[in-house]
């Protein structure tokens, strides 16, 4: 009788909610169910460290990171030699590298999409040369942007927005075909202009579709300003990450591993947001929407 | 006079097998402030007809007169209602009812604020002002893209199938609420539905209309008082066009499907 209760309470939970959150429910603290996992992994990997099982100077323990990656931001204690007090610049010049770089690739990106997806005519124009130029990956714009652009700051920033281009053109030009025709009829009925019809519908339209791809290329960024900061340039996170690999101090390149990955899902947070604040009309009839 | 007028209205579509005429030698006058209601069976062209008359389409043969002028395209003087719902999914009941008003082509139209503060009232939305349309019912729905396009202040409405995709309670209360609206603002309307009850219970004159291709059959004179009221479908007068007007549909649509049949078989030999 029992077993028969749950299975009816789980069938009536994957019926009418999500049943990943449905099952575990309300009953363990919001605070346990976000910390459990990385606290364990934290543990996990100081008593690793601890015990010897891996070389400290191999795999540093987590307390090592926090201590040099203290000193590496306040230049308080030399923990980190040679680097101490300079994550403050090489974080502001990847910061600086991903958001020009993004900027440009995502404007140029909704360009491309909206005349893509608008004309038949540029269709045929530009569409076959995006489709090709989009399967060759980035990083093998490397050698070449960096005969073109020399060392600097240049070629990161192409690099970033090259790779934030693709996604946004063909999400943007995706989000523009699946406007409904009865809309942009609807508008011309009233008599919308060529620019209100681009303005007042085709673009709120697409902009769903949009933001996907706006979202795909700041995770692209990321990666693009180490891989440009590894072979173009001599400042920024990924820079410090491989100079400390060529002098050996682990502790350095786990710190800056891990800035990148705060600093990149900081970034996500930000695009999430502002979708959030100009989507807010299209969670309403979406799964998504759904708590 | 007639306000509107079709002269040997033809429209021919380019297929793959050659061309296909959705609509041939359609004459018909429309006078001001005069409802007409448009049926068929299913592929009898009558929503092309409403396109041509919109400005979606040109007709290929014969020409649309509107007050005077040739229709080159579409425009403000005539509101589109569509079946599917044209509302704008991010904008609020009373920023769709505004869009419109919003846009360049009306800006001599007066304040959107008034309008729309009038066109609430009018559709009883007002307590749903600020909702999307996505929290709205299909009747609200329908209502609200009502509204917007009555903001614009159209000299003729037009209205493809505006319930089909109610059920059967939410739309015999929007034609009441559509009759109600009309005999206000009384615009010239043209309505197309499959719904011979609704054809004939909205309607001054209803058109049937046949298929391959679409011309027009009959004009019925519907002879029903005005305001109409609900109980008058239970009326003699009203069962006698109602089964008139099916039969002829009913007619139309046994013959189209035969045809259908015997030029598929052609094909196949």
């Amino acid at each position: 009788m029992v077993a028969r209760g749950r299975w009816r309470g789980a069938q009536h939970l994957i019926k009418h909610g999500r049943v990943r959150w449905a099952i575990t429910g309300r009953s363990l603290l919001l605070p346990v169910q976000y910390a459990a996992f990385p606290v364990a992994l934290l543990v996990a990997w100081q008593v690793c460290a601890q015990i010897g099982f891996i070389r400290r100077n191999v795999l540093p323990a987590p307390t090592d990171v926090a201590l040099v990656w203290f000193d590496l931001i306040t230049g308080a204690t030399d923990a980190a030699a040679r680097y101490s007090g300079t994550w403050l610049d090489h974080a502001a010049a990847s910061i600086w590298r991903v958001f020009t770089g993004f900027a440009w690739g995502v404007a140029l990106g909704i360009l491309a999409g909206l005349l893509i997806g608008l004309s038949r005519v540029m269709e045929r124009v530009l569409d076959p040369t995006i489709q090709v130029l989009r399967n060759i990956p980035v990083t093998a714009w490397v050698p070449l942007s960096l005969v073109f652009f020399g060392i600097g700051n240049a070629p990161a920033v192409f690099l970033i927005g090259l790779g934030a281009f693709f996604p946004v053109a063909v999400n943007t030009t995706h989000g523009v075909r699946q406007i409904n025709v009865t809309l942009t009829k609807a508008a011309r009925m009233m008599g919308a202009n060529q620019r209100e019809l681009l303005f007042r519908v085709i673009l709120p339209g697409a902009l769903p579709s949009v933001m996907t791809g706006v979202r795909l290329s700041m995770g692209i960024a990321w990666v693009l300003v180490v891989v440009a900061e590894i072979l173009a340039v001599r400042s920024g996170l990924g820079y410090l990450l491989n100079d400390a690999y060529l002098f050996y101090r682990n502790d350095v390149v786990i710190a800056a591993m891990l800035s990148i990955g705060i600093l990149g899902f900081v970034s996500d947070r930000i695009v999430i947001f502002v979708r959030n604040h100009l989507l807010e009309w299209n969670r309403l009839d979406t799964f998504g929407g759904q708590n | 006079m007639a306000r509107i007028s079709l002269r040997h209205v033809g429209k021919t579509f380019a297929g793959r097998q050659g061309d296909v005429a959705a609509l041939a030698g359609i004459n018909l006058d429309i006078v001001d402030e005069e409802f007409i209601s448009i049926v068929g069976a299913s592929g009898c062209g009558k929503t092309t007809l409403l396109n041509l008359l919109a400005g979606f389409d040109i007709a290929t043969k014969g020409e649309i007169i509107i007050d005077g002028a040739a229709v080159a395209g579409p425009g403000p003087d005539r509101g589109v209602v569509f079946q599917q719902t044209a509302l704008f999914p991010w904008l609020s009941v009373e920023e769709n009812i505004a869009f419109g008003l919003r846009l360049r082509a009306n800006k001599h139209k007066g304040s959107p604020d008034k309008i729309v503060e009038r066109m609430l009232e009018r559709t009883g939305l007002a307590a749903f002002r600020s909702r999307r349309p996505a929290e709205l019912s299909g009747g609200m729905r329908q209502r609200a893209a009502i509204a917007s396009v009555l903001a614009i202040n159209p000299s003729t409405l037009l209205m493809d199938e505006p319930f089909g995709a109610l059920d059967a309670l939410t739309r015999s209360i929007m034609q009441d609420f559509l009759l109600e609206v009309w005999e206000e603002e009384r615009k010239t309307a043209l309505l197309v539905t499959h719904d011979i009850d609704e054809a004939i219970y909205l309607a001054d004159r209803t058109v049937v209309m046949t298929a391959h291709p679409g011309r027009v059959r009959e004009i019925i004179q519907v002879d029903l008082p005005r305001p109409r009221r609900y109980e008058m479908r239970s009326e003699k007068r009203f069962i006698a066009l109602r089964d008139h007007v099916t039969a002829i549909v009913r007619d139309e649509a046994i013959r189209g499907a035969v045809e259908m049949r015997t030029s598929a078989t052609a094909d196949v030999w």
